[in-house]
This record gives structure tokens, C-alpha cells and sequence, in this order.
């Protein structure tokens, strides 16, 4: 356990405290600077917030399920919808991608830590920070209300607290993300292994890359907006007040001009996790590397330039509609491009259906319909009537649940024995996918037809006289075997703990560098940094290609046998590898930033008492003595 | 057994396709009444059935790889290294861009053709979206009214939609540009907050939002006779479920006896009536801080002006109230005054606490107003 003393300077520096030196059991979790502790942390927090923002949907649809009914009153259900979208856009896809970037990225280019250890971190106690400052909350005056688009002006002039909550909460998240963004583009950049060039890299990496860079150039536009509405709701200014020169519809610009590569920031991910398990389990390459490589970049720019079809129905214009309806077709395009290469990733393959090879080709199924549905949205004149109804949460959620969260499950099946070096049940998991796929189709498949036959979105209660009971009450019953099928993958999870430690570095025969170290990875990644030689390193060490095209095994004895290929921790035990030593600022700093949030709200002086902790936080940090 | 299960199936598959195509939803979208609707309509079904073209040949080839190229067992041969095909790639490009670009031509022509005002005659109504109910004003027949919106068939309906609420104008002249009222606030000002709204009747027209600070304009139209329900579409607060609506359209005939109805003063209640009983509550009480009865007279003499709640002054003749939150009757009227908030999460009509008695009497008279 860490000890915590004061030093007044000497030994190894001049410092607030002394460098704690933990690197395991419960306290190790606050002060680790480890990337692959992180990204645990992230999974964890995200997942709890995965289960609320899952509950909060099943809210939705049991008021939902019949017509005329009021188990939530108006102005709860506008909390729980409102949270539920706040909770899964920023504090479950989000994050939960951040798991996966944070483990994967260091391992996959042969790298022993991101660039900025205790900034990374720095980041996630500030996303936990802010995460927990939203959601008090529901103890502090009421929840957020307004939609977690927030439309000014109804986000300014609502008098519950919730939406100060709202603005800032997310400059929290917002901070949590710019952080880490800027830390790993430059991992990514900068701390490549030797011979692993931007075109040796795993598509994960790319998509990753592209992900830190949208973050980077798009939150702060929302940062202005959620400043401006701070400042709307707490000092009086009058940023989206017509009557006093503002405009409301300057929100949504900035709002949505975050909001779509946002999307993209959410979907990327899972895309670089599908373009990982598709290959691994058909046996062949990902077809068109580049090609996946170039759309996903092409996605991230033309991102930029779509914002404003969120907004056909707001009134700008034939010709601005005209322009953002033909853009929007355009990322069609590319989009399109990733789908038949993953196909032909699978073709001629030899593909084994494990069970996040599921997940992925269940990603593909399902992400075709979010994507063709998307294309109708970008037909302005029917977008007019789609806009604003359940057509659009049917769209969504099929790239986003059909999409996203399909992607990181199979994820999570692909990389857990890696991560926690046990396999979770295969049999289980099935279970689980299938129950999600049908769960999942029967919730929002249905919101197509709801939508187009006139039920608007975040409505609290519709009549029996408009004829939808049919299909809501089918959707409820899809939610909750959607929420059957999490709680099985939570009993595959627990239950794979009560197995022996013991996987080996490489089960799945797979083709990327992770796998060649232990599973779970020591703590400094590589006993020796990886030297990269092509794309697929690790497949490339596995097998060759003899003169006539046949794929061969590289060891006599087949792929069973490849234990030297594997960097192994036993040998050498990493003595001598310089590590960053864990550190006591992430953690402390982090709590400025929610005090001084209710300061904010409530108190002043709490305000200035959060300046001080941050800043002290940031004295320690800066003037922190090294481990040794 | 198997053959059990497929015909279950089947029945089952059947139930579904039957309950979807039903004709019971009635504010669809799908079953358009007008050319402006149709307009929307005539762009989506192409566009679906080419995506479910789409679809069927995409998923159909993720099925046929999936089955055909399935691990066997015994097969122990690596599948040989493909890494791509640069001709493949062009071509999967290329094609979903040529379809995308056959789509953009007519959607890029419907924006146009649905932004422009026809050239012919159309007749005017302005719009007001309140915190939670919508205000009708037609400013060549100078009639006011809430809910339920009249319209003559067959000729183009040019709305001009506006947000109003505290600090903003309401009333037939006012919203020509939708800015909020000057200081001393000519005809008066509305209450609530004047946030966004959305205007959407399905069968007769596409959405439009109704901004603060913008006059936005939509065109719609009804073939037939009928009635069409629509509701607000943005989030617009706590009651945003209950901002509903109900567009009546007539014959022009019938269209024209009805402005005539409307434009007429409201009918006095025989003297000594439980309805006349209520037109003095409703003089004498707080009603006419917020409502105007055209042709009535505050205990001053002056007539009573219109600030905030919707105008009365035809309230029987609608078939809604309250944001069409419920049907006009007794039952309801009398539930509404006794305790609006109760009824209508947020209402901007407090609870005054009404006595039985003097529900009773204003329910009464506010029934005779037709």
C-alpha cells in the first residue's frame, strides 16, 4: 500500500508528496499511471454507467409500452430521456471507446505507455468527475431536462438547476476528452515501434487516430455553445434571447456542429474493432487496407461539413438545405466503401463464428440499416417529415446500439482473455448475441414504422385515437430482452473470474502485436520493443507464403505451437525497464474541477476552494519528484 | 413438428405485416392528403424501395458469404492472403455515388419547388406557437382563434409560423416578422417563454420549425374534406406531449359560413341563466387578465383584450382544448378550471381555486360560446 508523506524537499526532488510506489491491490487503482489500468477504469465506469443509462431506457419504453399512461409524470420522463441520451453519448460510448484506445493503442504499436502517463490518467478522473458531477444532479434540484441537445431558448429558461448541471457537466467531459485526445494522436504519432509506419498500423489505430483528432477540432465548438448557455442560465447574458439580439438557432449551429462528428467520434471506434475481429476470424487480411483507412479519414472530414442536416426543418433555406442534403449523401459514399470491404474481407475466407466474430458481422447487418435509413434523412423533403419523429431514433440507434455498441461487445468478447488473461464462455456469449440481435431488432425496428406514421420523438404519452399501440408495445418487449441479454454477458463476465488465470498469449490466432505478448500484458507491454516489419506483424511471424500461394505455418507443427514468437514476461522479469512511476496529482487535481462546478452553482468561495485544489493539484504535478 | 413451427411462423410473420399496414394510424405520414405532403411522400417511397434493394442485395451477400465460406470441420488450409482488388474498389465506389447522385436530382428540386410561394391565390394564416397550445390569426378575415384550424380545400395555405410568449406580440397584426413586441405592446403580450416549437400536420404537409426572432413559412394544402390531426414536434418543455392540434378543412363554401360564425361577436346567455351567472364570473374574475370574448365588455366598458390565453370567443364551436389535450365537454371544461396544472404538467393558467359553484356556472357559459 502507498504510503502518503509530506517531504519538504531533498531525496528526490523538491515536492508536495512523496512519488507513492503501489503498483497493485486497491489503492494502486487511484494513483496508476499505467495505460491498461486506465482503460479497465474506463470499462468499468462506463459499463456502470451502461446499466443507468440502460435502466433509464427501460423507464422510457414501460411508459411507453401502452398508450394514454403516467407512470412517469412530464416533467420526470423529460429527466430520464434527457439523461438517457447524456448518459450513453458521453458517458458510455464515449468512454467505452476510450477502454479500448487506452488498453489497445500502446499494445498494438509495440509502444510501453502513451506519451503522457499521468495526463491519461489526469483524463479519466476528470471524466469520472464529471459523470458523477451530473449525475448528483437528481439530489441537487433535478436532473437535466431539456434534451441532451439542450435547444436554446427552453434550455435557458427552464428553472430547475438541471441544465446548469448540463453546461457543465459536459465543459467537464469536454476537458476529460480534449485531454486525452491531444495525449493519444500523440502516442499515436510519436511512439510507434521501430518499422511500424502510419501504413503498418492497425486499422483500430487509424480509426482511433482519426477519433483524437475529431475530438481535438470539435469539442470545443461545443464548449463555446455550453459556456455561452452557462452564462445565459447563470449571469443573465443573452447569447439565444431574440429579444435581446441573440438567436437560438446560433446554439444549434454550434451544438450540431460538435454533435455530427460527435456521431462519427462515437461509431469510428467499433468500425476499427470490426475491421480487427473480421479479419482474424475469416483467416485473410482486411480487404483494401488503404481503402478502409482513406474512407475513415474521408468520414472525419466530410463529418465537418454535415452539421446542418440536423437542422432541414429549423428554416434556413432551400439553399443551405440543398448544400448539407448533397453532403450528407456524399458520406454516404465512403461509408459505403468500409461495408463492401468488410464483406470482402469475409469472402473466400475460412470464418469461424466465435462469438465476436458474431458481434462484428452483426455490427455490418445492422449498420447497413442505420446507414441506408440515414440516406433517406438526407431526401430534404422527406426529412421533413422524418425529422423529429421515431423514424430518427430508429435511424440512430441502429448506428449507434446496431452500430457502436454491437462493435464494442464483440470487442469485449475479442479482447477480454488479453486483458484479463481468462476467455469468457463461449456458449454464454452466444446466448447473449443472439437475444441482443433479436432484442435489439424488435425495440427499434419498429420505430421505423411509429416514426413514419407520426409519432413525434420525446413525447411523454401519445393517445390510443393515433393508432400506435401495436408497435410501441413491441418495442418495450424488445428493450427488455435487450436488458435479459446485458445481464447474461454480466454473468459470463463475473462467472469468467471464477476461472484459473492462464490464457495464452495468442487464442485466437490473430494478426496484430498485442497478441504477442502475455495475456494479461505485463506491465511494460514488451519485454523488448516490437521491430515491425509489415502490416499483420504478428500473422507475418506465423506464417508464410510458399511459391505457389500457399499459406504455411512459419514453426513446424502448426499454430499451436508459436510460444517463442511470444514475448514472454518469465525470462527477464523487466528489470531495468524505465516505467513512469504512479502519481497522486491526476487524481487530486480532478476534484477541483466538480467543486468548483457547484461553486459555480451554489457558493462562491466553494468555487474558489476548487481553483485552489486544481491548482494545487497541477504545483504537486508539475513539481513531482521522480519514482527513484 | 417442423411443419407446426413454419406455419406458427408464418401465421405469425402475417399477423405482423397486417398489424403494420392497418389503416388505424391516423397523423401518418404515409397517407398524404394534399399535393405538399404528397410532395415529401412521392420522394420517400422511391428512395425507401431502392435502399431496401440496397439492403436485400447487401445483407443477402453477407448471408451467402457467411454460409459459404463458414469454417468446416477437418479444414485445416489457411484461406489464401487476398489483400484487395483496386478495381473492386473504384467500382463500390462509384456506383453508390451515381445512385446517391440519380437520388440528390429530384430531392434538390422538391427543396426548391416546396420553398417557393405559388404564383396563384393563397389564403394567409399566421401561426403562433404558445407554451402549449397553437393560436390560428387570419389576417384578411381578422379571426383569431386556437386549436382547431379551418382551411378551405384546394387552394395552397401559406402559414407564417411564430414563437411567442413573455415579451413577445400576439394577435392578427403582430407577427409579420415574429420579433418580439416593443415596450408598450401593441396588441399585447403573451405569456410563457417563447421557445421552439415545431409545426407538423403529416397528411397536409412536411415539419417546419417555429423559431423565436424568425417568421418561417410553410405551404399546405387538403385535397377533401377532412379532419387532420398534427402536434409540436421540437421539445418545447414540459407539456410537449400535450401541444397538439386539429386542422379541419372544408369545402370553400363551408369554409366561408365558418369564417362568417367566427368573425360574428360571441352570443350573450339568456338573463338569469346558470351561463349568464358564469359570463359574470368571467367578467368579474381574473379570466379577462389573460382572455378576450369578442363582443364583451370589462366591468369598465372596455372590451376585453386577448394577453397570453388563448381568445374564447368561439371556444364551443372547436372540438379541442387545452392544446387539444382533451375533446370540449363539460367534464372536461369543469376538471380544466377546477385545477389546470393538475391536468397540464407546466400550465400557464394557474389554479384559482374555483368553487363548484362557480365552475359549475363558467363551464356553463363557456359552453354556449360556439
Amino acid at each position: 500500500m502507498a504510503s502518503v508523506s509530506v517531504r519538504a524537499g531533498g531525496g528526490g526532488g523538491r515536492g508536495l508528496l512523496a512519488r507513492p510506489t503501489a503498483t497493485d491491490g486497491f489503492w494502486s487503482w487511484f494513483t496508476t499511471v499505467d495505460h491498461k489500468k486506465i482503460g479497465i477504469l474506463y470499462g468499468i465506469t462506463s459499463f456502470a454507467f451502461f446499466i443507468v443509462g440502460g435502466s433509464e431506457a427501460l423507464l422510457i419504453r414501460l411508459q411507453l409500452a401502452r398508450p394514454d399512461q403516467n407512470i412517469l409524470k412530464p416533467s420526470v420522463y423529460n429527466e430520464i430521456f434527457t439523461m438517457h441520451g447524456i448518459t450513453m453519448v458521453f458517458l458510455v460510448v464515449m468512454p467505452l471507446s476510450a477502454a479500448f484506445i487506452n488498453y489497445l493503442v500502446p499494445l498494438m504499436i509495440g509502444a510501453r505507455d502513451v506519451a503522457f502517463p499521468r495526463l491519461n490518467a489526469f483524463s479519466y478522473w476528470v471524466f469520472l468527475a464529471g459523470g458523477l458531477f451530473i449525475y448528483s444532479s437528481w439530489f441537487l434540484g433535478g436532473a437535466p431536462n431539456g434534451g441532451w441537445f439542450g435547444y436554446a431558448p427552453n434550455s435557458v429558461v427552464d428553472p430547475s438547476r438541471g441544465m446548469t448541471f448540463y453546461a457543465i457537466g459536459l465543459i467537464i467531459t469536454g476537458i476529460a476528452s480534449t485531454v486525452s485526445a491531444v495525449n493519444l494522436a500523440v502516442t499515436i504519432l510519436n511512439m510507434r515501434a521501430p518499422g511500424m509506419t502510419l501504413f503498418r498500423m492497425p486499422v483500430f489505430v487509424w480509426m482511433s487516430l482519426v477519433v483524437q483528432l475529431l475530438l481535438a477540432f470539435s469539442l470545443p465548438i461545443i464548449t463555446v455553445g455550453l459556456v455561452e448557455l452557462l452564462f445565459d442560465r447563470r449571469f443573465g447574458t443573452h447569447f439565444f434571447d431574440p429579444a435581446a439580439g441573440g438567436d437560438p438557432v446560433l446554439w444549434q449551429h454550434l451544438f450540431w456542429l460538435f454533435g455530427h462528428p460527435e456521431v462519427y467520434i462515437l461509431v469510428l471506434p467499433a468500425m476499427g474493432i470490426v475491421s480487427e475481429i473480421l479479419p482474424v476470424f475469416s483467416r485473410k487480411p482486411l480487404f483494401g487496407y488503404q481503402f478502409v483507412v482513406f474512407s475513415g479519414i474521408a468520414i472525419g472530414f466530410i463529418g465537418f461539413g454535415v452539421w446542418a442536416h440536423h437542422m432541414f426543418a429549423v428554416g434556413l433555406g432551400p439553399v443551405a438545405n440543398t448544400a448539407f442534403g448533397i453532403s450528407t449523401m456524399i458520406i454516404g459514399v465512403p461509408t459505403g466503401v468500409k461495408i463492401f470491404n468488410w464483406l470482402g474481407t469475409m469472402w473466400k475466407g475460412d470464418i469461424r463464428f466465435t462469438t465476436p466474430m458474431l458481434f462484428a458481422v452483426g455490427f455490418v447487418a445492422m449498420f447497413v440499416i442505420g446507414g441506408l435509413s440515414g440516406v433517406t434523412h438526407a431526401v430534404v423533403p422527406a426529412d421533413y417529415q422524418q425529422t423529429d419523429t421515431y423514424y430518427i431514433v430508429a435511424h440512430f440507434h441502429y448506428v449507434l446500439f446496431g452500430g457502436a455498441i454491437f462493435g464494442l461487445f464483440g470487442g469485449m468478447y475479442y479482447w477480454w482473455p488479453k486483458v484479463f488473461g481468462r476467455m469468457l464462455n463461449e456458449k454464454v456469449g452466444k446466448l447473449h448475441f443472439w437475444m441482443m440481435l433479436i432484442g435489439f431488432n424488435l425495440t427499434f425496428g419498429p420505430m421505423h414504422i411509429l416514426g413514419l406514421q407520426g409519432m413525434p420523438r420525446r413525447i411523454q404519452s401519445y393517445p390510443a385515437s393515433l393508432g400506435l399501440d401495436f408497435w410501441n408495445l413491441v418495442s418495450s418487449i424488445g428493450a427488455f430482452t435487450i436488458a435479459l441479454s446485458v445481464l447474461i454477458f454480466i454473468v459470463n463476465a463475473v462467472s469468467s473470474f471464477r476461472k484459473p488465470k492462464g490464457m495464452e498469449a495468442d487464442p485466437w490466432d490473430a494478426r496484430t502485436l498485442e497478441w504477442s505478448t502475455s495475456s494479461p500484458p505485463p506491465e511494460y507491454n514488451f519485454e523488448e520493443v516490437p521491430v515491425v516489419h509489415s502490416l499483420d506483424e504478428l500473422w507475418r511471424r506465423k506464417y508464410a507464403e510458399t511459391e505457389g500461394g500457399r499459406v504455411v505455418p512459419v514453426v513446424a507443427g502448426g499454430s499451436g505451437t508459436q510460444e517463442h514468437l511470444v514475448e514472454s514476461p518469465r525470462h527477464g522479469g523487466g528489470h531495468g525497464i524505465h516505467l513512469p512511476g504512479p502519481s497522486y496529482f491526476p487524481v487530486l487535481a480532478s476534484i477541483g474541477f466538480p467543486v468548483l462546478g457547484y461553486g459555480i452553482i451554489f457558493s462562491w468561495p466553494l468555487a474558489v476552494a476548487g481553483v485552489v485544489v486544481l491548482l494545487t493539484g497541477l504545483y504537486g504535478w508539475a513539481l513531482e519528484p521522480s519514482a527513484e | 413438428m417442423r411443419k407446426k413451427t413454419r406455419l406458427l411462423l408464418g401465421a405469425g410473420a402475417l399477423l405482423l405485416i397486417a398489424a403494420a399496414c392497418a389503416p388505424n394510424a391516423t397523423q401518418s405520414s404515409l397517407d398524404p392528403q394534399g399535393p405538399y405532403a404528397r410532395k415529401s411522400y412521392d420522394l420517400f417511397v422511391p428512395v425507401f424501395w431502392v435502399a431496401v434493394t440496397i439492403f436485400v442485395l447487401v445483407e443477402g451477400a453477407l448471408l451467402l458469404i457467411a454460409i459459404k465460406y463458414r469454417h468446416r470441420k477437418g479444414r485445416d488450409k489457411i484461406p489464401p492472403q487476398i489483400h484487395g482488388n483496386t478495381r473492386l474498389e473504384i467500382a463500390w465506389t462509384i456506383l453508390p455515388a451515381l445512385i446517391l447522385a440519380g437520388v440528390a436530382v429530384p430531392t434538390v428540386t422538391t427543396i426548391f419547388d416546396l420553398a417557393r410561394k405559388p404564383a396563384g391565390e393563397v389564403m394567409n394564416v399566421h401561426v403562433l406557437g404558445h407554451q402549449w397550445w397553437w393560436e390560428f390569426d387570419y389576417p384578411d378575415q381578422q379571426i383569431i382563434t386556437a386549436n382547431e384550424m379551418h382551411i378551405p380545400t384546394g387552394i395552397p395555405i401559406y402559414v407564417t409560423l411564430c414563437s411567442v410568449g413573455s415579451g413577445y406580440q400576439q394577435g392578427i397584426g403582430a407577427p409579420s416578422d415574429c420579433q418580439p413586441g416593443p415596450p408598450d405592446g401593441q396588441p399585447p403580450a403573451a405569456v410563457g417563454n417563447a421557445v421552439i416549437h415545431s409545426f407538423w400536420v403529416p397528411e397536409l404537409a412536411g415539419t417546419q420549425d417555429v423559431v423565436p426572432g424568425r417568421a418561417n413559412t410553410l405551404l399546405l394544402q387538403a385535397d377533401h374534406p377532412g379532419t387532420y390531426t398534427g402536434q409540436c414536434k421540437e421539445f418545447c418543455g414540459l407539456s410537449h406531449a400535450y401541444m397538439k392540434f386539429t386542422v379541419v378543412s372544408q369545402t370553400p363554401d363551408d369554409f366561408a359560413a365558418w369564417v362568417r360564425g367566427q368573425q360574428a361577436d360571441a352570443t350573450a346567455p339568456t338573463t338569469g341563466s346558470l351561463a349568464a351567472t358564469g359570463m359574470n364570473e368571467f367578467v368579474n374574475g381574473a379570466c379577462i387578465a389573460c382572455h378576450a370574448i369578442q363582443g364583451v365588455e370589462d366591468p369598465n366598458g372596455n372590451p376585453l383584450v386577448q394577453n397570453g390565453g388563448p381568445n374564447l370567443t368561439h371556444f364551443a364551436s372547436r372540438s379541442c382544448f387545452a392544446g387539444c389535450m382533451m375533446p370540449t365537454n363539460e367534464e372536461n371544461l369543469k376538471k380544466w378550471l377546477d385545477d389546470p396544472p393538475a391536468v397540464k404538467a407546466g400550465s400557464w393558467m394557474p389554479d384559482y381555486g374555483l368553487t363548484p359553484q362557480q365552475i359549475d356556472a363558467l363551464a356553463a357559459y363557456l359552453l354556449t360560446l360556439t
